[in-house]
C-alpha cells in the first residue's frame, strides 16, 4: 500500500525553506523510502519566494513536481497567496502567523497557525523559524516520526555549524509540541 | 615529387645537411618560395636534436599547414579551425608524459583562434606553439588576415587595409609575452640566413621550456606567401625585411628561465 | 557531501548533476573539461575538486568551444574524458563534436538542457532533442544518446555513456534537463551490475588500438586522427564507414515498457517527462483507464522496432516538453499504423502530473 505524501515549503530567500525540503528528504531516505526534493531556483530566487517541493512515498516517485500539494508550509504572505489556492481540499497548510496575516487565511482549509519566528526568537535564534515549522508540519501530517528528522540533522547541517545542531533540534521539538 | 635518392651522399662525398629523420623525404605542397618548409626543417630539428619524436604529438590546424602530419613523423590530431591549443590542452591533460604542439597559422591562430590560444597560453599549458605570421590567408586565396598590414592588398581588401575600418595588425607575441603563463615568446624571420639561424634557436627554446615544465612556449615566425602577395620568391624574401619587421619588431619578449 | 547516509549505508541525497559527477568519477573519468551554465554548475563545481581527488585532471575552459576541443584532445589519447554544458553551451560545441564523429574519437557530453531558442530561460526544457540525436553539427554524424529521469540513471548512465563511447569510438550524450540535473533523490553509489570497471575501458582502449593511445613506441608509424579525406572518392569511403557503425549501434537501444500489455492508450515520453506521465498514467489507471507508458531509455538509437510491434490496435500519445520534436521520430517508427497524438508542454514550465492528466483522458476519447 503506498503510503504517499507531498509538500511544497515556500518563504522568502533567506529564511530557509531549502534547508527544511533538505533535511525532510534526507530524513525520508534514512527511513527506507523514497523521497525526492527540487528547488525552484533562479529568477524566483532573488526577492520573490524560494520554494521547494519535497515527496515522500513507499513506491517509486513519478512527477517530483506538485501543482495542486497535499500540505504546504507557507512562512510569508506572498507563498500563502502563490499556494493557499492550489492546495488540495483534503491538505494541510502550517502558516506562519509572525509574518501572516490571520484574515488572509482561507477558513476553509485545514490550517495550523503557528507564529514561528516569535518562537524562534523565544529559543534565542530568530533564522529557527523553519524548523519549529517543520516540526508543527511533522505533527499535523504525521509523515515521518519526529525523531527520524532529528537524527537527519547531522547530515544535512554542514559540519562548520553542528554547534546549532542542538538548538535546531530544539526548534523541531517545539514546533512539534506547540499544537 | 623528388626521388628521395639524390638526398642521400654519394660516395666519396661528406654529408654537410642530412635528411632529418623527423621530418622525412616527402616532398611538400607548398608553393615554390613558401616558408612553411624552413619551418618545418627548424621544428624537427628541435625535436630531434631533444629526442622527443617518438613521444611528440603535433595538432594540426587549418589552412596551408593543414597536411603537415604528412611531414612530419609524430603522431597527429587533427584541431577544428583554430582550436588547436584546446585539443593540445586536452592532449596535454591526458598524456603529461608526451611532447606536444601546435602548428598554426595567422587566421587559425590570431583570428578565430586567438580565444583558445590565448587562454591556453595564460592557463600556463605545457606546450608549444609555432605561429606562422605570413600576413595573409594562403590556403582560400589571399584574404586578410589579423595580421595584413595596413595598405597591404588582399582579396578583401583590394584598396589596402584600411586602419579605420578593419584595424591594425595584431602583434601576437609581444601580447603573448604578457601572459602569466607564458615562458617564452619571441618573434623571429625567415627571411635570411641569419633570421633563420635565430629562429633556429627560438623554437629550440620554445620546446625546452614546454619539457623543462617552465610553461606555454610560443614562437612566431614571420614568413614569405609569395603566391598570394603576388610576387616572385626574391622579392617576397625582400618584403619581409623592408615591410614586416618594422611593423613586426624582431626579439624574445619574455623568455623564463628555470630554477 | 557527507559520507555518513544513516540508517541506510550506500544511499546519497544527491542532484541529478551531483549524480552524473559521481559516476563519471566511478566510472574511470580522467579528464574533465567545462565552462559554467545553469541549470549544471554542481557538476563541474563538484568534479573540481573530486577528480583531482581520483587522480584525474579538471579545466575550467575558456568557452565551450574550448572544452569540446580539449575533449577532443582527451579522447584522441583515449581517455575517458568528458564535458558538461546546457543547450546553448551544446549548441556552440557541434562543431567540435562533429570533428570528432569524423575521426572516431570517444567521449561523453553531458547535456543537462535549458529552454530556448536563443538564452531562453533556466527552466526544464526538451528542445534539445533533435540537436542530441540529429546529429547537430556539420555533416553525416550521430550521437548516441541516452536519457537519464532520475538521479540513480543519472548515476548508473555515465558507466553506459563511457562504455560505448569506447566500443564505438564515438561521442555518446547523455540528455537531462533542469528537473532532472536539480533534483535531489537517494542514490545507490555503486556501479551497476555487468558494466565497465576503470579497468575494463583501458582494454577496450588497447583492444580498439585507438590512435594515439600513450607513447608509440620508437619503432611503430606515426598515428593520426583526422577527419578531412580530400582524394576522390576517399570521403564516400569514410562515410561508409560510419554509416556501417551506426547501423551496429542500433542494436544498444534501451527503453522501459510499464502496463502496456492491456493498454488502450500508451503514452510515450522519455526523461523528466517520463517520470511526470508516469504519475498521470498511475492515477488514470487506478480510475479503471487502460493507459501504459513507454519511456526510451536511448534516443538514438531509437526504440522503432519496440514501437512498431506495440502499434497495431493502439493509440500513442507522444508527451514532450518541446513544439513537437520526437513525435516525429515515432510517426516515422509507427508509419501509419496507429494513430499518434502529441501533447506538448511549453519549454520553462515546471509541470506536475495534475496537468498531464486532461491531455491523457483527451487522447482516449
Amino acid at each position: 500500500m503506498s503510503k504517499y505524501q507531498d509538500v511544497i515549503m515556500a518563504g522568502f530567500g533567506g529564511q530557509g525553506v531549502m534547508l527544511i525540503g533538505n533535511l525532510l528528504a534526507q530524513a525520508g531516505m534514512e527511513q527506507g523510502i523514497n523521497v525526492t526534493f527540487i528547488p525552484v531556483y533562479g529568477a524566483e530566487m532573488r526577492g520573490g519566494t524560494a520554494n521547494c517541493t519535497v515527496v515522500l512515498d513507499s513506491l517509486p516517485i513519478g512527477s517530483p513536481l506538485v501543482h495542486e500539494p497535499l500540505s504546504t508550509i507557507v512562512l510569508n504572505e506572498p507563498s500563502l497567496a502563490k499556494f493557499q489556492p492550489r492546495l488540495r481540499k483534503d491538505g494541510v497548510q502550517v502558516v506562519n502567523t509572525s509574518l501572516i496575516a490571520e484574515h488572509l487565511v482561507d477558513a476553509a482549509i485545514r490550517t495550523v497557525r503557528i507564529p514561528a519566528n516569535g518562537m524562534a526568537h523565544e529559543l534565542g535564534n530568530a533564522k529557527l523559524a523553519n524548523m519549529v515549522a517543520l516540526g508543527a508540519w511533522l505533527r499535523a501530517t504525521e509523515a515521518l516520526p519526529l525523531k527520524a528528522v532529528r537524527d537527519a540533522l547531522r547530515r544535512v547541517v554542514s559540519a562548520h555549524y553542528a554547534g546549532l545542531i542542538p538548538v535546531n533540534a530544539a526548534a523541531l521539538d517545539a514546533g512539534y509540541n506547540f499544537a | 615529387m623528388a626521388s628521395a635518392k639524390h638526398l642521400h651522399p654519394q660516395e666519396a662525398e661528406t654529408p654537410v645537411f642530412d635528411v632529418n629523420p623527423v621530418l622525412g623525404e616527402r616532398a611538400t605542397h607548398y608553393c615554390p618560395g613558401c616558408h612553411h618548409g624552413i619551418a618545418h626543417r627548424l621544428v624537427s630539428e628541435a625535436l630531434y636534436e631533444l629526442g622527443v619524436a617518438d613521444k611528440t604529438i603535433l595538432v594540426a590546424s587549418v589552412g596551408c599547414s593543414a597536411f603537415a602530419y604528412d611531414y612530419f613523423n609524430v603522431d597527429s590530431v587533427e584541431a577544428p579551425h583554430g582550436r588547436a591549443c584546446a585539443v593540445a590542452t586536452g592532449i596535454r591533460r591526458a598524456r603529461p608524459e608526451a611532447v606536444v604542439f601546435t602548428y598554426q597559422g595567422d587566421g587559425d591562430m590570431a583570428a578565430i583562434g586567438i580565444g583558445e590560444s590565448l587562454h591556453a597560453a595564460n592557463r600556463g599549458e605545457k606546450i608549444t606553439a609555432v605561429f606562422i605570421n605570413n600576413t595573409v590567408y594562403g590556403m582560400t586565396g589571399g584574404q586578410m588576415a589579423p595580421t595584413t598590414l595596413i595598405g597591404q592588398k588582399t582579396t578583401t581588401t583590394l584598396h589596402g587595409r584600411n586602419f579605420h575600418s578593419e584595424g591594425g595588425p595584431i602583434r601576437l607575441a609581444e601580447i603573448m609575452a604578457q601572459l602569466q603563463g607564458v615562458a617564452h615568446a619571441s618573434r623571429c624571420a625567415l627571411d635570411s640566413v641569419k633570421h633563420v639561424k635565430e629562429a633556429k634557436k627560438a623554437v629550440r627554446r620554445a620546446f625546452d621550456v614546454q619539457i623543462a615544465g617552465l610553461g606555454f612556449g610560443f614562437v612566431e615566425l614571420l614568413s614569405g606567401c609569395p603566391t598570394n602577395w603576388r610576387m616572385d620568391p626574391v622579392s617576397a624574401n625582400r618584403r619581409i625585411a623592408t615591410d614586416m619587421i618594422p611593423v613586426f619588431p624582431l626579439g624574445v619578449f619574455k623568455d623564463v628561465k628555470g630554477t | 557531501m557527507n559520507s555518513d547516509s544513516g540508517q541506510t549505508p550506500g544511499r546519497v541525497l544527491v542532484k541529478g548533476n551531483e549524480a552524473v559527477a559521481y559516476g563519471a568519477v566511478d566510472a574511470g573519468l580522467q579528464c574533465y573539461f567545462g565552462y559554467p551554465i545553469t541549470p549544471q554548475n554542481e557538476i563541474p563545481e563538484m568534479l573540481s575538486t573530486l577528480l583531482p581527488e581520483h587522480g584525474g585532471s579538471f579545466v575550467q575552459a575558456e568557452s565551450e568551444v574550448g572544452a569540446v576541443n580539449m575533449l577532443l584532445g582527451a579522447g584522441a589519447c583515449g581517455v575517458p574524458a568528458m564535458v558538461s554544458s546546457s543547450s546553448c553551451g551544446i549548441s556552440l560545441m557541434q562543431e567540435g563534436i562533429s570533428y570528432m564523429a569524423g575521426s572516431h574519437i570517444p567521449g561523453v557530453i553531458v547535456n543537462m538542457s535549458r529552454g530556448g531558442p536563443g538564452l531562453g530561460d533556466i527552466g526544464p526544457s526538451q528542445g534539445d532533442y533533435f540537436q542530441a540525436v540529429k546529429g547537430g553539427g556539420h555533416g553525416d554524424h550521430r550521437n548516441l544518446v541516452l536519457a537519464p529521469a532520475t538521479a540513480q540513471e543519472c548515476y548508473d548512465f555515465m558507466f553506459k555513456a563511457f562504455t560505448l563511447a569506447f566500443v564505438y569510438r564515438n561521442p555518446v550524450m547523455i540528455l537531462g534537463d533542469a528537473v532532472v540535473a536539480q533534483l535531489k533523490e537517494p542514490v545507490r553509489r555503486v556501479p551497476p551490475a555487468g558494466t565497465n570497471t576503470p579497468e575494463y575501458l583501458q582494454s577496450l582502449v588497447r583492444d580498439q588500438r585507438i590512435e594515439g593511445y600513450g607513447a608509440r613506441g620508437k619503432a611503430a608509424a606515426p598515428r593520426l586522427l583526422k577527419s578531412v579525406y580530400l582524394a576522390e572518392g576517399a570521403l564516400a569511403g569514410r562515410n561508409r564507414l560510419l554509416q556501417s557503425k551506426y547501423a551496429e549501434m542500433r542494436k544498444e537501444v534501451l527503453f522501459e515498457r510499464e502496463n502496456v500489455d492491456d493498454a488502450d492508450l500508451i503514452v510515450i515520453a522519455f526523461g523528466s517527462m517520463g517520470r511526470t506521465a508516469r504519475s498521470a498514467i498511475h492515477r488514470l489507471r487506478k480510475a479503471g483507464r487502460n493507459i501504459g507508458l513507454f519511456r526510451p531509455l536511448t534516443l538514438y538509437p531509437f526504440p522503432e522496432a519496440a514501437l512498431q510491434k506495440l502499434a497495431p490496435g493502439r493509440r500513442f500519445l507522444v508527451v514532450e516538453q518541446n513544439i513537437g520534436q520526437m513525435v516525429e521520430d515515432v510517426r516515422l517508427a509507427v508509419n501509419g499504423v496507429c494513430p499518434v497524438y502529441w501533447h506538448g508542454v511549453m519549454p520553462g514550465l515546471f509541470v506536475g502530473a495534475d496537468e498531464l492528466v486532461d491531455p491523457i483522458l483527451r487522447a482516449l476519447e
